[in-house]
Order: structure tokens, then sequence, then C-alpha cells
């Protein structure tokens, strides 16, 4: 019972982490219907500005919280003003082409991220300074460290601040509209070009949120880790529906959950075919993943 | 062009190829290919069967795949298997050495035929269901599928798991490779011409507009995948066996996809001598980047990724884009389009 | 139509002709005068950077001293030619296949990773030229072919070593292994811990396996923490070993953690505090008094500002016996300086370097207690063990 009731908490906090990257992926679909793989990236380029930052603060020595709100505040924009370059300078250029042209850019600024960072950063793995210090509570055997809860946690509250945005506000209004039909909602009025800036710029601040998380959760960063983790999260956001908000947070949970399970049987090296699998099923069985809605296509 | 001047222009081919393999092997009196530049152009020509078959799912019937690496996985750890675990009794059953001119002509055959079968299947398999699905979706399926692959391989260890293949047997050589690049080549284009090509072409510039005028969409991309997977599967037979390059798991990733897609987007997506030109490129290119490498490691890969975004904001559609090189060098003609 | 057929031929073979021909070279092209070329590939960049750099950076140094010494045969300097692999094992054979039939390089060093070097060694035997990698442990990788040799111990001896010091030292009677299934280097070094163990009288529960680039440990660790083993094998390489390290402490388990080689490297200090109680089987200490290893860590340290890892001193001791070599050799071509390495016999940085009959040296293994202080790994001394 110890060991179910551990894998389950293991199971979350490792799909808190997919569901937190998850929730940036599925923004930008959503608005734009582009799989931005560059996004694993921006997620990896939050995790070094967070590390930068955290260095030149000397928070290894220093711990504190008010000051990993600050690194964490200081990766956001690092990492939307990145993300706005990257949509200004490589996807704008070719929104007008085939969402083809699109997806292979996408792909493009992806690679473009990864070996850029192996040139700039180098490709050894960093240690990632410890601004809040490891502790693990114990409730009954099963044990739970305060960086994976506040993953969880941050995952969650992200998850209702997102929802407040898109749909409470003018801007996510905008957003809505946008996604809805693009050249329409031009005629409307709205500036499509700041709507679609601000999305990239809020979806990568997530992601930076997401880099600085996990990378004190899981101090190892390399200009490679936003890979397969991007991947897996795109999974997670297809799963629960892709351009849906808690679909995101639900597919991340569930892909987490799903991993944890297989890692604990005898099959553990076919974990990192399993997101992969799940996502071929629910492609086949409901396209449009568990919460979202699917869309007639229009002749 | 009656049968008789096919048969000529076969003839002809083959005979090229075995006198360049020559050339290759043993060298012409004093004078030898540099083993390097040899090694080049031994991988151009399976890359350039790589593309061009993938040029059958992205450029001709105008869906998009980035799973490549999959199928010539299923396909090149199929032929290996084969010509290591039973090749030397097919060998021997004609007589002959495995590493002899005979005898790796005849494990060559049972085992790229194995290969593209083998390939084929997984193209099946992959097709049907994934096909209903178009874009985005189709792309990160066939991505997902090639991940499976390839950690499936990683646990089998018969295969060599992660060391790689190491215990193939280097059969693959120059006239392999052309012959197959040319195969391919010849397929494609054929395809192109006849009824299916044309419904390919249909499908790619209007889907629903195809299915209304009674093109079979999905049994027309499903035939397209498994061609292109079986041929696929044939590149990684050719690759899987060629000398000190044995597969790795960890070679058939994501990004080696990419790679292919690469190629063809480069020379233009629908154009085979297209397909064929980013291949030749993309091959080149790392390679001649390599002293520049020296000073700043990782530094061509990064030129690599701003050369295909670049490509993309200034040239989406490629170099050539859905025209080929015909004889008339300088002038462009529009043959490989449906017309 | 068959124009068209005739272009896609042409430009088929257009490369082969591009390519042209060159005048066959005699059986030793090399010139006997100016510099020594040598090759060295590694991965510079991936997954495996960390390994590339350390041993290119040990080759530097050793090749310096050499060329600072007044070179070898007569005044002649050794230029080290550095190719990056990317951590792909087609690169590795692409990058050697360029240096020793393009740049004409003497001999090869490299690489550390196992697969990357039986992906390309067998470049080397074909062309015959003497390749000598620092650190790839895989008992297959000298079995390529007699021009391939190393300067490190083999996986075998390393889990026989660990599986030992487990069962004697530690009084460990139950172990858990934990596998990275994508790593040949990890397997084969399982496969050892595992047969030493079983045939000392422990019991050995089944491999928990894992993959390169997992960053998440805590599912196959709830699963070993339920079995209650004595001590833990981590047999995987040091990006990974430094996250299981600190995952098993955080779910509470205290036992010691043990590892081979490939956990020396930077990133291990992620680990930090959780890295008390882990042990290593390791190629060189930095702690033993000899001269020729104070002296190494003193010229390395000034030179690259950081103290060497075990990688680094391999990669300095293979440029060391291969100078060695060339020295005895008298010459450079491939056949005479092949039979000069297979007779080194060099007091190196990792211990005494005798080739025997298989190419490999026989060296003892140091374990090491893992320590961290002041933000760094400290590797304590414990023990030697020699091979039989």
């Amino acid at each position: 019972m110890d060991t179910f009731l551990q894998q389950f908490i293991n199971g979350l906090s490792l799909g808190a982490i997919y569901a937190l990257i998850a929730l940036g992926y599925t923004m930008v679909y959503g608005v734009l219907r582009l799989i931005n793989f560059a996004h694993g990236d921006v997620y990896m380029l939050g995790a070094f500005a967070g590390y930068y930052l955290a260095n030149a603060l000397n928070m290894d020595a220093n711990p504190s919280v008010l000051g990993t709100i600050a690194v964490t505040m200081g990766a956001m924009a690092i990492c939307g003003l990145i993300g706005m370059l990257i949509e200004r300078l490589a996807y704008r250029p070719v929104r007008r082409h085939s969402r083809l042209t699109s997806l292979i850019t996408a792909i493009g600024v992806s690679l473009l991220l990864e070996y850029g960072g192996q040139v700039v950063f180098g490709a050894t793995p960093r240690f990632f300074p410890q601004m809040i210090r490891s502790q693990t509570y114990s409730l009954g055997g099963v044990q739970i460290t305060n960086q994976a809860l506040m993953i969880i946690v941050v995952a969650v509250l992200l998850m209702f601040g997102l929802q407040f945005i898109v749909h409470h506000t003018k801007i996510g209004k905008a957003m809505r509209a946008v996604s809805f039909n693009l050249p329409v909602a031009r005629l409307m009025g709205i500036n499509t070009d700041f709507v679609i800036a601000f999305t990239f710029a809020l979806g990568s601040a997530l992601a930076a949120v997401g880099g600085v998380l996990v990378a004190l959760s899981i101090p190892r960063i390399d200009p490679l880790m936003g890979l397969m983790t991007g991947l897996k999260a795109f999974v997670a956001a297809v799963l629960g529906g892709i351009g849906n908000i808690p679909g995101a947070m639900l597919g991340g949970m569930l892909i987490g959950l799903m991993e944890t399970w297989i890692s604990a049987t005898a099959y553990s090296t076919f974990r990192d075919a399993v997101a992969f699998a799940v996502l071929i099923l629910i492609l086949l069985l409901r396209p449009a993943g568990i919460l979202g809605t699917s869309v007639t296509e229009k002749v | 062009m009656s049968l008789a001047r096919k048969l000529v222009v076969i003839v002809i081919t083959l005979a090229a190829l075995l006198g360049l393999n020559y050339l290759f092997e043993y060298g012409f009196g004093d004078f030898q290919i540099n083993p390097y530049y040899a090694r080049i152009i031994n991988l151009i020509g399976i890359n350039i069967t790589l593309a061009v078959s993938l040029n059958l799912i992205n450029g001709l019937a105008g869906q998009f795949s980035i799973g490549h690496a999959g199928f010539m996985a299923v396909g090149g750890y199929t032929a290996t298997y084969l010509t290591v675990y039973h090749g030397r009794q097919i060998a021997s059953f004609f007589g002959s050495g495995i590493t002899d001119p005979l005898g790796s002509s005849v494990v060559m055959i049972p085992s790229l035929f194995a290969g593209a079968v083998a390939a084929a299947l997984a193209g099946l398999l992959v097709g049907i269901p994934s096909l209903r699905l178009k874009g985005d979706y189709l792309a990160i399926v066939t991505l997902g599928f090639s991940e499976i692959i390839r950690v499936i391989i990683l646990n089998i260890p018969a295969v060599g798991g992660a060391t790689g293949f190491t215990d193939a047997i280097p059969i693959t050589n120059f006239f392999w490779i052309f012959a197959m690049a040319v195969l391919t080549i010849v397929v494609t284009h054929n395809i192109a011409l006849s009824t299916f090509g044309r419904a390919l072409f249909a499908i790619r510039s209007d889907e629903i507009a195809a299915e209304a005028m009674g093109i079979n969409t999905t049994r027309y991309k499903v035939m397209a995948f498994v061609i292109s997977a079986s041929l696929a599967g044939v590149a990684g037979g050719l690759s899987g066996q060629l000398f000190a390059n044995p597969l790795n798991p960890q070679n058939l990733n994501f990004v080696k996809s990419i790679e292919v897609v690469v190629m063809i987007v480069l020379g233009g997506i629908g154009s085979i001598t297209g397909a064929v030109l980013g291949a030749t490129t993309l091959t080149i290119l790392p390679e001649a980047l390599r002293t520049f490498d020296q000073q700043f490691p990782g530094l061509r890969m990064v030129i690599y990724a701003l050369l295909l975004i670049l490509l993309m904001i200034f040239r989406p559609q490629g170099l050539l884009g859905r025209r080929e090189l015909s004889l008339a060098w300088l002038r462009l003609s529009k043959k490989g389009q449906a017309r | 139509m068959k124009l068209h057929r005739f272009v896609f031929l042409a430009v088929a073979c257009v490369p082969a002709f591009i390519a042209g021909c060159e005048r066959r070279p005699g059986t030793s092209e090399q010139s006997a005068t100016g510099d020594i070329l040598v090759g060295m590939y590694g991965s510079l960049t991936g997954d495996g950077a960390s390994f590339g750099q350390s041993s290119v950076e040990g080759a530097q140094l050793g090749v310096e001293e050499i060329n600072n010494a007044g070179g070898l045969l007569g005044g002649r300097k050794i230029r080290l030619l550095v190719e990056d692999d990317q951590s792909r094992p087609e690169e590795a054979s692409n990058a050697v296949t360029k240096m020793i039939t393009q740049d004409k390089v003497v001999a090869v060093l490299g690489e550390v990773a196992s697969r990357r070097t039986l992906a390309a060694a067998p470049v080397s035997q074909k062309y015959r030229i003497p390749m000598i990698t620092p650190a790839s442990t895989n008992e297959r990788v000298t079995q390529v072919g007699d021009y391939v040799f190393r300067v490190c111990f083999i996986d075998p001896f390393q889990g026989e070593v660990l599986a030992k010091f487990a069962y004697n030292d530690l009084k460990a009677r139950k172990i858990a292994v934990l596998r990275d299934v994508s790593q040949d280097y990890s397997t084969g070094l399982t496969d050892a811990v595992q047969k030493t163990f079983t045939s000392l009288g422990g019991h050995v529960l089944d491999p928990v396996s894992y993959s390169t680039g997992d960053a998440d440990f805590r599912a196959i660790l709830t699963q070993v923490r339920a079995q209650k083993p004595d001590v833990i094998f981590a047999t995987g390489y040091y990006p990974e070993a430094a996250i299981i390290v600190r995952q098993a402490r955080e779910l509470g388990m205290t036992m010691p953690i043990l590892g081979g080689d490939g956990w020396v490297g930077d990133a291990l200090k992620n680990g930090r505090e959780a890295l008390k109680n882990t042990f290593i089987s390791n190629h060189y200490s930095g702690d033993n008094p000899d001269p020729v290893v104070q002296n190494f860590r003193k010229a390395y340290r000034a030179k690259f500002n950081r103290e060497p890892d075990s990688i680094a001193a391999l990669g300095y001791d293979a440029a060391k016996v291969l100078a060695d070599s060339i020295t005895r050799a008298a010459g450079t071509d491939g056949p005479t300086l092949r039979a000069a390495i297979a007779a080194a016999d060099v007091a190196g940085v990792t211990g005494r370097l005798k080739m025997n009959a298989s190419r490999n040296v026989d060296k003892p293994a140091v374990v090491q207690e893992l320590q961290f202080v002041n933000g760094d790994v400290k590797y304590v001394y414990r023990t030697t063990i020699s091979p039989n």
C-alpha cells in the first residue's frame, strides 16, 4: 500500500512537470494551430536563464523564497522576450505560407535552440543552484519533497490563472477570436499580430516557470533537456484535448501516472514508448482528446 | 519506350554501376578513389534513397511524415539480422564466402528484400490507422511511431540493443547503393506519371475535392506510405551493412527523421531531382564544415538549423520547388508536376 | 521520357565524378620529417560531451608535455587533430575515416564511450592505423582487431571489483542493480556485477532499467525500496547517477549506492549531500602520492583551471603510451607502430600500462568514497583491488 501510494505521488509530481509545459503548448496551438516544436527548448532556456540569474544573485549560498520568486520572474521576462522574438523573426514571416512550412520552421527553431544552446552554454550538464533547500516530508511511509509539491501547486495555480486570462479578460477574448478565425478577427479590428505576440510571450513565460521549477527539483540542466520532455508535454496536450487548458493539466497528470506505473513493472525500459503509444491510441479513438471538442471541416 | 530499348537502358545502367563499383574497390591502374570520398559518396547514395522515398509521401501525396527513421530502422535491422544469422548459409549454398563478390551479392538480394517487406508491413501498420489523420497530427503520430520502434529495438539483445548492430557484415558496396538509388528514383518517377500519381497529386491539391471526385484517398495514401516505407527499409539495409556504419537505435531517432525531411525541403518538396539534390548537398555540407567545427564545436549544426529557417522564410518551396532538373541543365521544366 | 531517366542516372552518379581519383598511396606516405599528425575523435557535443572534453584535454596536456620536452624522433612535434563526433557512432566512423585517409594521421586516440569506439574501430583495423582508446571499457572493443588497444581496465574486472567491495567491505548480501539499457557500458557492467556477486554467495534482485536522459527515477526507486536491498548499484553514467542518488535519498533510502567509473563527471555534483555513503570504482586516485600523479594534477590544473577527472587522466595516458611507442618504433608506419604499442610498458597516471596479449592493460582499480565538500565532489581513496 505504501508503495502504491508512493507511486501515485511520484506519478503526480512527474505529471505536474508535463502539465506545466503542456499549458504553454496548448495555448499556442489553440490560437495559431501551430505545433510549436521549440516550446520544449524555450523551457530549456528558462532553466538556463534561471541558472544564470540565480548564480548572479549567489542564491546557492543564500537560499530564499523571495529570491526564488525574483529569479523566476526574471526567467519569465527573458523567455517571454525570446518567445516574442522567435515569433517575430521566424514564425510571422512564414505565417502566410502553408501550415507545413510553419511546422518545418518550428522544427528549425527547435534545432537552432538545441545546438545553439550547446555552443553558448556548452553541452555538459550544469548544476542548478539550490535556491530553496530540498526538504522531504514524510507521511506514513510516503515521501514527497517540498520542490515536487511546489511544482504541483504552481501548475494548478497557473492553470486557473490561464483559464481566467483566456475567458475573462479582453486580451483573452481577442485570443479566442484569433483562434476562431484569424482573418475575420483582423477585420473586426483586432490587432492580430499583437495578440499572437502576446500569446507567444505568455506561453514562453509559462515554459520559463516550468524550466526553473523543474530545475529546482531535478537540478540537472543541459541544452537537450527540452527535447523529450517537450515532446511528451505535447502528447499530454493532445491527450487532454489540444487548445483546452484544463485538458493540458489532465493530460499531463495522466501521462505522468502512466509512465510511473509502467516504470514500476518489469517493462520499465518501454517507458518512453508509452506516451507515444497512448498518443496514437487517443488520436484513433478520440482525435479531439479527452476534453476537446471535435471540429467539422468546412468545405 | 519499347521493351528492347528499356532493356538496353537497364543493361547500360547496370554496366555503368558495375564499372564504377570496380573503380571504387580496386581503383584504375595507379589511381584510386580516396576512401573518405568513397564513403561520403556511398552515404550520399543511401540518403538519396531515403530522401526520394520520403518525397513520395511528403512531396507527391502532400502528407507530412517525420518518422522515416522508424521505417529505416525496421528494414535495416531485418536485413542485417538476416545477413548476420543466415547470410553465411546462403552464401555457402552458392559455394561462396559471404565477403566474396558472388556470396555478398546472393546474400544482399534476400537481405534487402526482407528489409523492404518488413518495412512495408510497418508502413501498413502505421499507415492504415494514422492516415485518417491530417497534417500536424499525422506528423506527430509518425514521430511517435518511430520513437516506439527505437525503444523496442533498444530492448532486443539479439540485434545489439544499445551497442548497435556491430555484428553486421559489411556487404554493402557502391553498386548496391546506387542500383537501389536509381531504382527508387525510377519507381517514384513512374508513380508520378501513373494514375496512382495523378490520384496523389489530386489528394495533395485538395483532399476533400479528390474524395468528392471518387478517389479513395485513404487507399492511395496508404499505398504511398507502404511503398515509401519499403524503400526506406532498403536504405536501412544498405546503411546497416555498410562498412563501419552499424545501425544504432540512438542514430535512428527523431533527429535522423528530421535530417531526411530537411533534405527534401531543401531540394523542393515534390521534386524528385530536388530530393536528390537535397540529399547530396546535405551529406556533403556537414563534412565540408568539419574544419570549421574544429574551432567551434557544434557550430555546424547551428548553421544547419539556421539554413532550414532561412529557407522556409525566403524560399519555402525549396531550391527547385516542384520542378525537375532536366537534360537542358539551365532550363527548368515542369515535368514532375500534375498537368 | 528516356532523357529524363538518363538525367536521373547522371545526377545520381555525378558525385562519383566530382570526387575524382587520386594517386594510389604507397604503404607509408607519411613524410619522415615535419610534425607527426595524430588524430583524436571524441564527443565534444551531444549527450556525452563531458567525456569527450575531458579525454581531449588530457591528451592535449600529454602532447604539450612531449612537445615541450623536444618532441619525438629527433625533434619532430606531435600535432593533435581533434574531430567531434557529436556523440553519434556514425559520425565517429566518418571522422576516423577522414583522419586516416584524408589527413593521414599515424595513429588515432579515442573514443570514451564503447559504442562509438566499436563503430569506428573497424576503420582503424582496415587501414592498419593503430587506435588507442582511453576509456572504452566494454570487453568487445579490443576484439575488433589487432590494431585496437586501450589503456583502461575492462567492464568484467570493474564489475568484479565493485561486487567484491560490496560483499567483503560493505557486508552486503542482497543488492539491487539499476542499469541504463541505452548504454552498453551499463549493461556490461551490470552483467559483471551480477555474476561476481552471485558467485560470492550474495543475492541479486532483478535489475531495474532506465534510459539515458531520464530525469525521474522515483518510480523505479520506489519499487527497489520495497525489496529492501543492502546496497544499490547504479551502473550508468554520471548525469543520471547524480539524480538517482538524490531521489533515492529523498525517498528515504539511506543504504550505500555504488557505481563504476562512468560516474566521474562534473555533473555528478548535482547529487550534493545525497552523495554521502556512495562509492565508485575508478581508474585513478588524485590522492595517490606518486609524483607522476601529482605532477599531472598540477599541470592539468595550471592549464585547464580545474581538477582532472579519471577520463582526463586516461586521455593523458593514451597520449603518453603512443608517444613512447613512436619512440621505440623509431618510425610512424602502421604495422611498426602497432607492434611497438603491443609491447608498451609505461608508468602512467592511472597505473602501470603494460599491454597484454588481448591488447588490454591489467591494472588495479581503486575504490573511492564520494563526499560533497564546498560545492564539489571529493573522491576519497578507500582501497585498491588488483586483478587476480
